[in-house]
């Protein structure tokens, strides 16, 4: 007896069905297509609810239609595999397309077609959408806090200098490549202090000075997670090698640094750093604010540091300390030499990750009273010349934030994957 | 000799120098609150705090003392973490095992669901659902109710509270069906173990989780009523939902990005965890004839699980500790009531700030001692 099987296609007649199954469900994303574009119901006339259920049910009969396992049609089995190996399948598939579908018009009114960018004030912002007015004025705000405007050339050429001596090690002559470490971890963070410390908040070579407290925006954030993250890789070497150490003192010191740092939540630990520190401090010694918060958070970040260092280390097999020491070399020489190139090497990917984290911590520092950029948000949007316009300033930041942390973690995806085939 | 020299000069070394830097410090705050008038000493946390919270758990006012303070943060605190645990995970196994699905959208969905959420820093989108979400809301006369009885408001959220009459029966009714399921599910281990009977225990439990409750409602005299919600006027503009239970918006929105934020992460896990199991175990549980369900229930899970476990526990620690950002939007947790307004109020900042911390390095070395132990104890003993 022939079993007859509606709605399911078979070899001979896969092309009355799949043109069938298109066609259906042609017509389902139109009707949803025209509902969210031209707010036309094109269902009208059904009832209530099978209105919102009709693309549904159609798109999911469409798709049953062209369900069939090696068509011979190419695209057709790329199309079943992919999206459409069940009704279950489908139906999520269906949903997803639907909901994208129905979400882009608001959102693209909103961003774009209603949205303002023209003019000064908060009177130019007369459509519904979005107000880029609001962050055109204050972009400067943002980007460097209360910099004088005059002098926003200074951040920038300071940028630029340590960017650019950040890649001497690429153009470093073969002969000069064994400083190279000696340079990134000494001489580098020494410079760039200089040149941060001279240019930024100058006070001599005739540039006037800026205090830290008119420092911020996005410019800050960069600052703190830069020397945050050349203070605290050193730092996190040093406690990784005590954890691994035989001496047991040195041993538990740097277990108990360890596990107290990652233990506590930053922003107890930049409590710490505005409300604790200065008693700890001795008197009439005054130390600036961001100095102190640089501090705190490159301990803080050190033992994280300490850990995927660890990670690495842990990670050589034993013939290399075996190896370096039969060769007759002391602790020193065999890390130097030995066991720190390769470890390091395994825990790029690691560490990139954990300045990642770190970048995304330093909107913390708002907490303690830097505005930085999450803070310039915060002033802004107090601002009564200005109010009611923090969707479009935490959109904005969100979109920077966004840039640079998904670079960075792309970056560091790149390096796993380079590192990984080389062993 | 130089052997012994080697040895212990540089523990010795390094003992003298943490001396040194703790001694050094101890000096300075010594003859700093000297200078200042302050004395060092936990006394404070007697006395009376004279402030008031937002929002507590336990009863509170401003006569109670300090340390009810901080019992009330400590409990707001963990009242946050509890809620965005339950919802990260749900999301994050979601997520998770949508990366996973053969179909191209949903896994690129999920995806682009994670890569969104991860790479927008924490602070960042609390402030986002505090004062740019949440603040579209309705006002409470304008709030259409959501599933009929509860209320979406720009003040906060307004669910029905539950009023209890022999509660204490309910609970020893539930107590007795989960030592009944436990005692059944031994009985069918130990079934299968010998006899090689399967007894379908998931059923059972459902049943009795059901029953049993139910029972106490029918014998035990244990009534429920709902009090719902209701608005009420308290000046010609001015409404207010009174009744029921008001969650604050600091609260949703700190539950929402904590949930959100996290539950990439968690997503992570269980992707790695379900993609640690060799494909060989599915295959050769397929070949000795178990049912796909089976395959997933008895073999997969309890690998993956293996997995999934130490690093989802870690991202749980994690979400505790970053809810401490709820500072930044006046949510009143431990950060809030007790390093900000009592510290604010008695000037002990270096009292104050070591209980915080140390509150959260217990918090955190407890469930890393609990993590180890668990570890050590599912490790695949090889023979």
């Amino acid at each position: 007896m022939q079993t007859i099987n509606f709605l399911k296609p078979n070899r001979n007649n896969i092309k009355n069905y799949s043109i069938i199954g298109s066609v259906l469900i042609l017509i389902s994303l139109i009707d949803v297509i025209s509902n969210a574009f031209l707010k036309i119901n094109l269902t009208s006339f059904l009832p209530g609810s099978l209105t919102i259920l009709f693309p549904l049910i159609l798109g999911l009969i469409g798709l049953n239609m062209m369900r069939i396992d090696y068509s011979g049609n190419k695209t057709l089995d790329l199309l079943n595999k992919n999206i459409n190996t069940n009704n279950f399948n489908a139906l999520l598939t269906l949903l997803i397309l639907f909901s994208i579908i129905k979400a882009l018009p608001p959102s693209l009114s909103w961003m774009i077609l209603d949205a303002n960018i023209s003019g000064d004030s908060k009177d130019a912002c007369t459509g519904t959408g979005a107000c880029w007015t609001y962050i055109k004025v204050w972009f400067r705000r943002f980007m460097y806090g209360m910099y004088p405007n005059e002098f926003h050339w200074r951040i920038n050429t300071a940028f630029i200098l340590v960017i650019a001596l950040g890649f001497v090690g690429y153009f470093m002559k073969e002969n000069l490549k064994k400083y190279l470490a000696l340079y990134y971890v000494i001489i580098y963070p020494i410079i760039a202090y200089l040149v941060i410390y001279y240019l930024i908040s100058g006070g001599s070579f005739g540039l006037q000075w800026v205090e830290t407290g008119a420092w911020g925006g996005l410019s800050l954030t960069f600052i703190v997670s830069f020397f945050c993250l050349i203070f605290c890789f050193p730092l996190g070497m040093i406690f990784a090698l005590g954890r691994r150490s035989n001496l047991p003192v040195i041993k538990y010191i740097s277990i108990c640094y360890i596990e107290f740092w990652r233990g506590v939540p930053l922003i107890t630990v930049l409590f710490m750093s505005s409300v604790m520190f200065p008693m700890f401090l001795p008197e009439d010694f005054f130390m600036d604010k961001l100095v102190r918060v640089i501090i705190a958070i490159t301990l803080f970040e050190a033992a994280y540091c300490a850990e995927v260092i660890r990670g690495g280390l842990q990670s050589l097999p034993r013939g290399q300390y075996d190896a370096a020491k039969s060769l007759g070399m002391g602790y020193w020489k065999m890390h130097i030499f030995v066991i720190l190139p390769q470890a390091l090497k395994l825990v790029i990917p690691g560490i990139a990750n954990t300045f990642l984290a770190l970048v995304k911590d330093t909107p913390l520092i708002f907490v303690v009273g830097l505005a930085e950029l999450a803070g310039m948000l915060a002033l802004a949007k107090t601002n009564p010349k200005w109010l009611g316009f923090a969707m479009e300033g935490y959109i904005f930041a969100s979109i920077i934030f966004w840039i640079i942390c998904y670079a960075m973690s792309k970056y560091s995806y790149n390096l796993e994957a380079k590192y990984k085939t080389e062993r | 000799m130089n052997n012994i020299l080697k040895k212990f000069l540089p523990q010795i070394l390094a003992i003298l120098f943490v001396v040194l830097i703790f001694g050094f410090l101890t000096i300075n705050a010594q003859t700093n609150m000297d200078n200042r008038g302050i004395d060092f000493g936990f006394g404070f946390l007697s006395q009376e705090s004279s402030f008031d919270v937002q929002f507590s758990l336990i009863e509170y006012s401003g006569s109670d003392s300090y340390a009810r303070a901080f019992l009330v943060g400590l409990l707001n605190t963990l009242l946050v973490s509890f809620i965005s645990i339950i919802f990260c995970t749900i999301l994050g196994v979601i997520i998770g095992v949508a990366r996973l699905s053969s179909n191209y959208l949903i896994k690129n969905s999920a995806a682009w669901y994670v890569e969104f959420f991860r790479n927008i820093p924490l602070l960042l989108q609390i402030f986002f659902w505090y004062y740019a979400a949440l603040r579209a809301l309705p006002l409470p006369e304008k709030a259409d109710a959501w599933f009929g009885v509860t209320y979406m408001t720009v003040k906060g959220y307004y669910i029905p509270a539950m009023v209890w009459e022999n509660l204490n029966v309910f609970l020893y009714c539930g107590l007795a069906a989960i030592i009944s399921i436990i005692v059944l599910r031994n009985y069918a281990n130990n079934l299968r173990d010998t006899k090689g009977k399967q007894v379908p225990v998931l059923l059972y439990s459902i049943a009795l989780l059901i029953v049993l409750p139910l029972l106490s409602f029918l014998f035990g005299g244990v009534s429920l009523e709902f009090e719902l919600p209701q608005l009420k006027k308290l000046s010609k503009i001015s409404y207010i939902y009174e009744g029921g239970i008001s969650l604050p918006p600091e609260l949703i929105a700190l539950v929402l990005a904590l949930s959100l934020y996290t539950s990439t992460f968690v997503a992570e896990c269980v992707r790695a965890g379900i993609e640690g199991v060799s494909k060989g175990q599915k295959e050769a549980a397929a070949s000795v004839g178990l049912t796909p369900n089976q395959v997933l229930k008895l073999v997969i899970m309890p690998q993956a699980l293996r997995i999934i476990i130490p690093p989802t526990t870690n991202q749980y620690l994690n979400l505790t500790k970053n809810s401490s950002l709820a500072a930044a939007i006046a949510y009143p947790d431990l950060v809030l009531v007790f390093a900000g307004t009592a510290l604010m109020q008695t000037g002990k900042a270096i009292e104050i700030v070591s209980i915080t911390m140390l509150t959260y390095l217990t918090i955190s070395l407890t469930i890393a001692a609990i993590m180890n132990w668990y570890n050590k104890k599912i490790e695949i003993k090889e023979k």
